[in-house]
């Protein structure tokens, strides 16, 4: 059954990479040297007070660049979460004379827990919400900076902010700062990279599809929302030590603006474009202080800057660079060789994989799904067919967890399924395709697929990105898109990004597959060559539920065959007998 | 009592005002599902137009109708300048934009008219009315006046009138609403006309009753926005309720508990409906669908 060019026994040489430390030397070196910089070289006290604002607002735009970057969630409160932290150093080392690193901590605790809070009463939601609620908090917290006088001083703000015993001088502050930067410029930008930085691009580039790959979308955006607003805390404590000095006018709203042109002029997506994006937007007004005189005309020119990014550079100085690097490499880069796929679905449960008993999902007063009973057995391709309306797709929808069934018992392989979220179903074996593609578009091939084999509970997958890595290129040269892993999805076709779907399934090694109409908008040769796949993976024994309208690759490829019309089953049983059934032929050619 | 009477005088004024912008929000998330963060903004430049043209020795009546046109245009540069070019993105960066737009908006009147916040005549002569223990200030009634007024027009506008049930249709299918002969970029088109003239109403109606300042845009937004989630999202009349039972609240609040902290009031009913019920007192929908 196997394609012999696909699955030759070739001992396939390992995927190994150097590792990190080595391979990220240069980015150290580089970082050293910086420091070392920072340290030794005399500036006056004006291009010292420069750099030491571009080096802690940096981090700050950092806490931006995982939020609104890699995670494509929205944040107007970052200058509050940097005053939070600001703050804590200002009235902890005057007030209550207690040490600069407790205070630092205790601003990026108090900053993140803020953020946690925040994010958890709002990203249930959609985006328009958290941009309004993060406002909310911004004037909250300028409102309780101004008027909690007993606290905060009021609008005199606190002064006299001590320094850590360590870096008393302003160099080797300033060096001490530069450490930092590097440091947490290192951490963002590597976090794209692991489980939890794709889990991120894969909530930004589609939820849905997330969602039924494994990734609980709601603790990933937390995730991402804490890790912003404790970097704009440990940015606004180093920036409280630095200049000694804080007010509430330096954490308004207008400055969660300034962070955010920032942010979108170098490029939201990396730590390298948050920091040229910070530098350009303190150096140019420094230049053009002339500005300055009117007030108001400054933060103008910076709204229409926001709008004129959006606008023609959506992806920052940064995004435009390295889309053009990323190019070049995808097409010079060879994806490393893989062996052959191996899927071993689980088999906790007895003959039936999947038991559906008296499914019902109603709409209000539609009843799209009434009463449905499947069961799919153990190994085989099972169809669930039936005319358009029929609740074919809502079925899959609410065995996916996309919908919440309104009665009814779904079991997976012996686990009770019926009320967990799509994540939750993902891990415990269920993998799905869409019948509209849902890829994370800003994503190569093999990354996808990662996504998949990243699934909680994937036991074919060993330990440490080479493994993952090595899972994800089996699955993509299983459906034989191996020698393209590299691009990015938006330069495959539409039926090579079904396979990537598929592949993305597969890699995850689930115990049973559902594939919504995977046929649909195929031609003729790609149809054959998706029956084959379907072949190959049934002969692994991995079962497999199918929707589709094409009778040919049903009638050929389904050994059991449910038909549904009206949200009812109509008929169930061994396919050419279900195919001949009256009820079914009427169903599908009207009845005298 | 007497005291809380007049509160519910007051806070059913200025809630009129939230119910306004709030319904501005409303209909222009309807038509293009983005929420336009600039909309605050609508009623502040219409404050100020409204300042100028006063200033400028028009009768007060035709300052009202130049500041009502000048915001019928601003709805039309908007939408091209800001919206349309972004209207097959997703909705992150049309927001994003429409922050530029707020802060562009706010900070060049500010340029041009300096921090010093102005003063807008009230539209009688005659400051109010006392009617047994409740003081009935003039301009407050006229804005829950004008406020039925609208609310009514808006009804029978989009539910009797052709006009009105193309902006439906639009804002529910726009491709099938384009199939049928809609031109949905004019409905678009109206729609942030309407918004804008709606805000900038909003905006010279509550003037007097507040200073004409640059923030009084992004303070009248965020409680209009806590308006329409608190109704429930996407809904017109959840906004208008919204609206009014927000400048309730918060006027008791502002008595009862704490002036300085007024306008957090709305952050925490807000807060407190997001956790307990996200979907508003009338909505239904409860997430935007991916």
């Amino acid at each position: 059954m196997s394609a012999p060019s696909d699955n030759m026994p070739i001992p396939a040489p390992a995927i190994r990479s150097k590792p990190l430390v080595i391979r990220h030397l240069p980015y150290f070196v580089g970082a050293a040297i910086l420091v070392a910089l920072a340290a030794n070289m005399r500036f006056d006290g004006y291009v010292h007070n420069i750099l030491l604002q571009a080096t802690t607002f940096s981090i700050a735009v950092f806490g931006l660049s995982v939020v609104l970057g890699l995670c494509g969630q929205i944040n107007l409160a970052q200058a509050a979460f940097f005053g939070l932290g600001a703050y804590a150093v200002g009235i902890g080392t005057t007030d209550l004379h207690a040490s600069f690193w407790l205070c630092l901590v205790g601003g990026c605790l108090i900053s993140l827990l803020a953020g946690a809070f925040l994010g958890m009463s709002t990203l249930r939601l959609g985006g328009h919400y958290l941009a309004m609620v993060t406002i909310s908090f911004q004037q909250i917290v300028t409102l309780v900076m101004i008027n909690a006088i007993w606290l905060t001083h009021g609008p005199d703000g606190v002064s006299n902010i001590k320094r850590p015993d360590l870096f008393q001088s302003s160099q080797s502050y300033l060096a001490f700062c530069v450490a930092m930067l590097a440091i947490v410029g290192y951490l963002v930008w590597h976090l794209s990279d692991t489980k939890l930085g794709r889990a991120m691009r894969a909530v930004r580039d589609n939820e849905l599809a997330a969602g039924v790959n494994g990734i609980d979308v709601f603790r990933t955006k937390i995730y991402a929302f804490a890790l912003c607003a404790l970097l704009g805390g440990l940015a606004g404590g180093l920036f409280a030590g630095g200049f000694a000095y804080v007010s509430p006018d330096q954490f308004s709203f207008a400055e969660s603006i300034v962070f955010l042109t920032m942010s979108l002029l170098g490029g939201v997506a990396s730590p390298i474009g948050s920091t040229i994006g910070t530098g350009l937007l303190i150096l140019i007004p420094e230049w053009l202080r002339f500005l300055k005189s009117v007030p108001g005309l400054y933060l103008a020119i910076y709204g229409l800057f926001v709008i004129l990014i959006i606008r023609f550079m959506p992806d920052g100085i940064w995004g435009f660079v390295a889309d053009a690097f990323a190019r070049w490499r995808a097409k010079t880069a060879a994806p490393p060789v893989a062996g052959a796929l191996h899927l071993k679905p689980a088999t906790v449960g007895g003959d039936t994989v999947l038991e559906v008993t008296g499914l019902s999902k109603h709409f209000g007063g539609l009843k799209a799904v009434d009463g449905v009973d499947i069961a799919v057995k153990r190994g085989g391709v099972h169809a669930l067919i039936g005319p358009n309306g029929s609740g074919k797709t809502t079925t899959l929808n609410v065995l996916s967890g996309l919908y919440e069934a309104t009665s009814g018992r779904i079991v997976l392989d012996g686990t009770d399924i019926t009320h967990m979220p799509p994540h939750q179903r993902t891990a415990s074996g269920l993998g799905r395709t869409f019948q509209n593609i849902r890829l994370f578009r800003s994503m190569t091939a093999l990354e996808n697929v990662e996504i998949g084999a990243e699934r909680p509970g994937n036991t074919m997958v060993g330990k440490g990105d080479d493994a993952l890595t090595e899972r994800a290129m089996e699955a993509l040269t299983f459906v034989g898109l191996g020698s393209r892993a590299n691009e990015l999805i938006s330069s495959f076709s539409y039926g090579h990004q079904r396979l990537i779907e598929i592949a993305r399934a597969l890699a995850s090694n689930p115990t049973l597959l559902l594939l919504d109409e995977p046929a649909a908008g195929l031609n003729s040769t790609e149809k054959l060559e998706l029956h084959e796949l379907l072949k190959r993976i049934a002969a692994q024994g991995l079962t497999i539920l199918i929707i589709d309208h094409d009778m040919t690759l049903v009638s050929e490829a389904a050994q059991h065959i449910t038909v549904l019309n009206f949200g009812r089953r109509i008929a169930d049983g061994e396919s050419m007998a279900v195919l001949r059934h009256p009820d079914v032929v009427s169903a599908y050619l009207g009845s005298e | 009592m007497d005291l809380a009477l007049q509160l519910l005088f007051t806070g059913i004024g200025i809630g009129a005002v939230y119910a306004l912008v709030a319904l501005g929000f409303v209909l222009i998330f309807r038509a293009t599902n983005v929420v336009n963060f600039a909309q605050g903004e609508f009623s502040m430049v219409a404050a100020y137009l409204m300042v100028v043209a006063v200033e400028a020795g028009l009768p007060y009546w035709a300052a009202f109708i130049v500041a009502l046109l000048g915001m019928a245009l601003l709805g039309v540069v908007f939408n091209l300048g800001v919206y349309y070019p972004l209207r097959h993105r997703t909705y992150l960066p049309v927001i994003i934009a429409t922050i530029g737009a707020s802060i562009l908006l706010a900070n060049s009147v500010l340029a041009i008219y300096g921090p010093q916040p102005q003063v807008l005549e009230g539209w009688f002569e005659t400051p109010g009315i006392q009617v047994g223990p409740v003081y009935l200030d003039s301009q407050y009634l006229l804005i829950i006046g004008v406020t039925i007024c609208l609310v009514i027009f808006n009804f029978w506008f989009f539910e009797k009138t052709l006009l009105g049930k193309k902006l439906q249709a639009t804002s529910q299918d726009k491709e099938m609403a384009s199939l049928l002969g809609i031109s949905v970029s004019t409905m678009i088109m109206i729609t942030f006309i309407y918004s804008a003239v709606l805000g900038g109403l909003a905006g010279i109606l509550v003037a007097p009753v507040l200073f004409v300042s640059i923030q009084m845009g992004s303070t009248i937004a965020l409680k209009a926005f806590a308006a329409t989630i608190i109704g429930g999202f996407g809904d017109v009349a959840g906004a208008i309720i919204g609206g009014l039972a927000l400048g309730v609240i918060e006027t008791f609040g502002a008595a009862y508990i704490s002036v300085p902290y007024k306008d957090g009031f709305a952050f925490l009913v807000l807060v407190a409906f997001l956790i307990f019920r996200p979907q508003g007192i009338f909505g239904e929908r409860v997430a935007e669908k991916a």
